[in-house]
């Protein structure tokens, strides 16, 4: 009895060592010459509001062109331009322009960064379907996010706390609203810093009382329809001015939508071989149709041509 | 003490080896531990250079990153930290005494083996799928039953880090009630007392340094738990007044701002300082648990 559980302990021992010891030298097999002959991998790394979108692009990529690997990894505008300042991914995704300090910092590497616009983000203001409020100012939504506003009855709602949802300062996102919304005043302290678009969508179809931003791209569910239980504000330039919807692409091509921007690839200095066919692809007229087909909105002409230049 | 065979000069030098290996691999905790304390301290040290320490300590503003004035007040932070994981305790520390009890007295020797390893289990759970749990699932649910818009708060986090202080809480507390000689209870017993009675003022009593050792390191646990929190809290800076309002934990902090700040400014010194923080907490509670445990150790023995 005692020696069959001894053996069952022993089993146990040499599997967890086993597993360990597989888990150790694993990694030793990918720097085996077979595997590493495969092409090199396109790193993309960066904005979460652009992670989804340059991931349907990538994969479109790699349908026409097979045997260009590509990896696209999020983590926020800040986390994608510091990682090319740190050599450690080919391409940035930033969905807000390059801070001087990071320019600076870029400088000191020896980084020289290209830009690319490759697709317009009509930043979407949403709070939850049940919400009875559809318009807000931009004078309004800077001062519900700085804290001022505190109560959905100031702006024509109901009685009910202001529940605010946002992104953490590593988001472009983050960064933008503050400096175009905000007039570069500090966030309310009781905003809730969600790890991303997708979390802010979920949180705000279920709170009653909250309030979010996020790239247009995250309104829609897969069939192309509006989320179900988030409702998508529109926005008045100021009190007077008429009311615009960053659905309505007219609106955004006009410019007539108060709150739409850039998004952005960085590269450092001329893009590589790879880099510059994957970014050609994303401006091609078939990549910029996904663009709008992810609901974003395509590249004008004037930075289309910025784009072409900064190519060669 | 004489060996039975003479060895040869080989053999001793074997001994000689094996043995300075295991004295390194024992000695390399501590270098590992005192290299990680001097790289917090040093990364953290030049913070203060532009950093009031007073400011650091008593403002509740952190606001690193602010157009306005950059700001880093780390009360908020500190208060939060402390909030999750008192609640968690709170919350851990009945129920887990209240297993252990069950397991090593009531329990048939059969689910205790069943039992004890399926508690144990539950320190395996990976810290995301308990923050996901948190989000999805506890959250909605604390928003429903107290009426509020939503649910992440400094209780959703209490709860979720109760969950994963339990197993440490309830092993340690089962082997201290355990460890109780059975001549304690022999004797209680023939005094009249029944084992209700024997459990509560005889075995917890004599168990007790054990029991304290380990909350102490359930609390551990839950000061430096990351993912979970992150998830769970809403992140909010605001100062806390409640458990039903969003927070933002030291360690939230950390891991939200440490991949985007530029390397070697004041924002970057300031997270190592909040490391150092983490750390010395982490290190007293840890230290103090080790000390009790001893104690109970001894005085058994």
């Amino acid at each position: 009895m005692k020696s069959k559980s001894r053996n069952k302990k022993l089993t146990a021992w040499l599997t967890g060592y086993l597993a360990f010891g597989l888990v150790l030298i694993l990694p030793l097999f990918s720097f085996h010459p077979l595997l590493a002959a495969q092409k090199k991998m396109l790193q993309i790394k960066g904005s979460d509001t652009l992670v989804n979108l340059v991931q349907v692009l990538a994969e479109e990529y790699m349908k026409k062109y097979p045997g260009q690997a590509i990896a696209v990894l999020g983590g926020g505008s800040g986390t994608g331009i510091s990682a090319l300042i740190n050599g450690t991914t080919d391409i940035a995704d930033h969905s807000r322009e390059w801070k001087s300090k990071e320019l600076d910092l870029a400088y000191e590497k020896g980084v020289r960064a290209r830009i690319f616009a490759i697709a317009i983000d009509a930043l979407s203001i949403v709070v939850n379907e049940k919400n009875p409020v559809d318009t807000l100012t931009m004078t309004q939504v800077g001062a519900i996010f700085r804290g001022e506003i505190k109560n959905w009855k100031m702006v024509g709602g109901p009685d009910q706390k202001i529940s605010l949802y946002g992104r953490q300062s590593n988001s472009g996102t983050y960064a933008f609203l503050q400096e175009h919304v905000l007039n570069n005043k500090n966030y309310s302290p009781e905003v809730k810093e969600m790890n991303g678009n997708a979390q802010i969508v979920e949180a705000i179809t279920q709170d009653l009382a909250g309030i979010g931003y996020i790239g247009v791209g995250y309104v829609y569910d897969e069939s192309g329809q509006v989320r179900k239980g988030l409702k998508v504000l529109k926005i008045k330039k100021d009190e007077g001015s008429p009311e615009y919807s960053p659905l309505d692409k007219e609106a955004v091509y006009s410019a007539r939508y108060p709150i739409s921007r850039p998004l952005y690839q960085s590269t450092n200095g001329k893009p590589s071989e790879a880099a510059a066919s994957f970014i050609k692809f994303e401006l091609s007229p078939e990549g910029q149709s996904i663009v709008e087909k992810e609901g974003f909105f395509r590249i004008g002409k004037e930075l289309m041509a910025e784009n072409e230049k900064n190519l060669k | 003490m004489a060996s039975i065979k003479k060895k040869g000069p080989l053999q001793n030098l074997k001994e000689n080896i094996i043995q300075h290996i295991f004295q390194l691999s024992g000695f390399l905790a501590v270098i590992i531990l005192l290299s990680i304390l001097a790289l917090l301290l040093s990364t953290a040290v030049p913070a203060f250079k532009e950093i009031n320490l007073k400011e650091f300590f008593t403002s509740t503003r952190w606001d690193p990153t602010s157009p306005e004035k950059p700001e880093y007040g780390v009360l908020s932070l500190l208060v939060s930290t402390l909030f999750v994981t008192a609640g968690a305790l709170i919350l851990a520390f009945p129920v887990g005494l209240a297993v252990a009890a069950y397991l090593s007295e009531v329990a048939s020797p059969k689910i205790r083996e069943i039992l004890k390893p399926v508690i144990e289990l539950l320190a395996a759970i990976p810290s995301v799928v308990i923050g996901f749990i948190g989000l999805n699932l506890v959250g909605p649910a604390i928003a429903r039953i107290f009426k509020l818009s939503n649910g992440l708060n400094a209780l959703n986090g209490s709860l979720l880090l109760a969950i994963m202080a339990l197993p440490t809480i309830i092993s340690l507390s089962e082997d201290a009630l355990s460890a109780v000689p059975f001549s304690y209870v022999e004797a209680s017993l023939s005094l009249g007392a029944n084992r209700f009675e024997t459990l509560i003022w005889v075995k917890i009593p004599a168990a007790i340094s054990g029991i304290v050792a380990s909350f102490m390191l359930g609390m551990g646990r839950a000061i430096g738990e990351t993912m979970t929190v992150l998830m769970a809290t809403g992140n909010a800076r605001a100062f806390p007044h409640g458990f039903l309002q969003s927070v933002r934990t030291i360690t939230a902090d950390i891991a939200i701002e440490l991949g985007e700040v530029p390397y070697y400014t004041t924002h970057y010194y300031a997270l190592f300082a909040l490391g150092l923080m983490l750390f010395i907490m982490t290190f007293l509670v840890n230290l103090v648990a080790d000390i009790i445990l001893e104690k109970q150790k001894r005085m058994l023995s």
